[in-house]
């Protein structure tokens, strides 16, 4: 009898408590997450492949697949660069105003993009601080390809730095200082000290930057001024698309970025696996932070 | 190489660290600095080796000013309190690779055969190829004395080289790294807050407080005739009283203790436990058994005196003391300081 009784619950492990609460994540997972990506896939090939496909040719499809994907190959580099230099900068060195740069770093996370793209019109439009001077030299940075990379980099300049502070945090500065006592110059422990430790870390932001420069809509549409087959990205052309009564031509491109989606999860996981994307690496060989005199 | 450093200040924001430190170290000494936390230690020796910058004053290799050399020219070996091992590289990546960076060029089989004696000079043989994360704390930091010692550095300097490994372990290391000292001649620093290890280790121990040097000789020295209360104290247990001096005697209860050269007046007494004995008679300073602690070697007796202080000592294993008793302790020897 006594062999038989049930063991009493943990705190919290409420049978119908526990049923409940995974019933409204998975009820809600399927309503919010689930069903608009097969409405996406539906949708896209509800005319046939060939519908699909020629969607997917047309040359206004094309044109803003190349300008999202040539985006993404100048904004991701660069905002890896800012990262790293951030981070480096942020971990590393003692100096006036490190709080301030941190807070700034993460301004783009608090503000709207709407917000963003409307500050880079009034400092780069014809009504803006430098857009006279601009416009003498005949620089196009509004309604081009340098205002949507502007607008990209803005908004996803946090990403690189926020994976690589914490880490770099928790791993001191002793590694570098081993290094540069044992001859190394700054380069040579940049490059074979600090950026093995942090690779993943660092790739683990890349790909979260990317998915979002791919995806960014707001700050983009306010910059690009949405000039077909020239200034439209793969978001602004699916919302065109979607006003024009396409449906099938927006859901065919809207599934494009459905599968960057679905990559970056891979990748993303894949990199979690490999300890990035925590706050605190667990290995114990890791210098903890030191108590100086 | 001989060390010289010439009156160092060294400052923090507002808290100052080192307040103008001279120290000489000869060539191939081995050195202690020792001190609580604060005191300055860290901070002199990551000076010497240049992680960290002296506001003011000299520091000179031979006769070579090395005040501001960067670290990365300076030709010192480090060891890191927390090994500062890579943890991407093996073993033997980790020691090859101050030889991999150097601006003199070797080529590969010259860096891995120094590689091997030097995984034999710490008896690491066949963990080459392991990383850091596979092996243990004692083995990590001999790792990092063979990667410091790799570059031939001018001299070798250890942060608190056995803080984070058990007693055992730091007991082997502590004479092994005597070994190693005495066998490559390198004029070595290192830094601790544990006298033992100090007082084990070194030829010459600098005892510091709050950023300067209180009192630097042999063990010897440092041991038999500490500078002050502070030193005594440090150095190990001590039990305290008070008296008065007059005419170079000390008073202390009906017990006299001789004390040379220290001005009439009230008076510190310090004993060791070993210093103080128990017996039903006097003369010594009367004195209720609180506790008695049974030990392999000794019976540790903790005492009130009549004064108030407490005093903890140890008596022969045969002597027959037990708790309540009332009685004296005597005083086989004590440092006696003026009280200040």
């Amino acid at each position: 009898m006594s062999t038989l009784r049930r063991k009493p619950p943990r705190v919290g492990d409420n049978p119908l408590f526990r049923s409940l609460l995974i019933g409204i994540v998975l009820i809600l997972g399927a309503l919010l997450i689930l069903a608009p990506l097969i409405v996406i896939g539906v949708e896209a090939f509800r005319q046939g492949w060939k519908v699909y496909v020629a969607t997917l040719t047309n040359s206004d499809t094309r044109h803003a697949i190349m300008l999202t994907v040539i985006t993404a190959l100048i904004a991701v580099p660069l905002n890896t660069i800012f990262g790293v230099a951030a981070a480096w900068a942020i971990t590393k060195f003692d100096f006036r105003g490190k709080r301030l740069l941190l807070v700034v770093t993460e301004i783009p996370f608090s503000v709207s993009p709407i917000v963003a793209g409307v500050a880079y019109l009034f400092v780069y439009g014809l009504q803006g601080i430098f857009g006279p001077l601009l416009d003498a030299y005949d620089v196009k940075i509004l309604f081009a390809l340098p205002g949507i990379v502007l607008a990209s980099m803005f908004v996803t300049a946090p990403f690189v730095a926020r994976e690589l502070i914490p880490l770099m945090q928790a791993q001191g500065r002793d590694l570098e200082e081993a290094a540069t006592s044992l001859g190394a110059s700054g380069w040579r422990t940049f490059f074979s000290v600090t950026l093995p430790n942090v690779k993943w870390a660092m790739l683990y932001g890349v790909v979260l930057c990317n998915a979002r420069v791919m995806g960014e809509f707001g700050a983009v549409s306010i910059v690009s001024g949405n000039i077909r087959g020239q200034t439209n990205t793969l978001p602004l052309h699916i919302e065109l698309l979607y006003h024009d009564y396409q449906a099938a031509g927006a859901f065919a491109s809207a599934s494009i970025l459905a599968v960057i989606a679905v990559f970056t999860i891979i990748a993303k996981v894949a990199l979690e696996g490999r300890g990035a994307g925590r706050r605190v690496k667990p290995a114990a060989i890791l210098a903890t932070p030191e108590t100086r005199p | 190489m001989k060390i010289r450093l010439d009156t160092v200040i060294k400052t923090f924001e507002t808290f100052r660290a080192v307040h103008g430190v001279s120290l000489e170290i000869e060539s191939g000494e081995l050195v202690a600095l020792l001190g609580p936390s604060g005191s300055g230690k860290t901070t002199i020796l990551r000076m010497v080796a240049g992680l960290e910058y002296a506001d003011e004053g000299h520091i000179y290799f031979g006769d070579q000013d090395a005040t501001d050399i960067p670290v990365r020219d300076r030709g010192v070996g480090f060891v890191f309190q927390h090994y500062a091992l890579f943890p991407h590289m093996t073993v033997a990546e980790n020691i090859g690779f101050g030889m991999k960076v150097s601006k003199v060029k070797r080529d590969k089989s010259e860096i891995a055969a120094r590689v091997a004696d030097l995984l034999r000079l710490v008896r690491l043989e066949g963990l080459g190829d392991r990383f850091p994360g596979q092996i243990s704390g004692g083995q990590r930091q001999r790792v990092a004395l063979a990667r410091a010692l790799a570059v031939d550095p001018k001299v070798l300097l250890l942060d608190e080289p056995f803080g984070a490994l058990d007693a055992n372990v730091r007991h082997d290391l502590r004479r092994w790294l005597r070994e190693i000292h005495q066998e490559l001649g390198i004029t070595t620093i290192f830094v601790t807050h544990d006298q033992e290890e100090a007082l084990d280790l070194a030829d010459r121990v600098v005892i510091l407080r709050e950023g300067k040097i209180v009192q630097q000789g042999t063990p010897q020295e440092v041991c038999r005739d500490p500078k002050d209360a502070f030193v005594m104290k440090f150095l190990g247990d001590a039990n305290r009283l008070t008296g008065t001096v007059s005419a170079g005697i000390a008073h202390v209860g009906d017990a006299q203790v001789d004390a040379p050269g220290i001005a009439d007046g009230p008076a510190e007494i310090f004993a060791r436990p070993r210093d103080l004995d128990w017996s039903t008679s006097g003369p010594g300073v009367a004195a209720t058994v609180d506790r008695v602690l049974d030990r392999p070697g000794e019976r540790r007796v903790i005492a009130t005196a009549s004064t108030g202080e407490t005093l903890e000592f140890d008596v022969e294993p045969e002597q027959a003391v037990a708790k309540g008793e009332a009685g004296f302790v005597t005083l086989r020897r004590a440092k006696v300081f003026a009280v200040s």
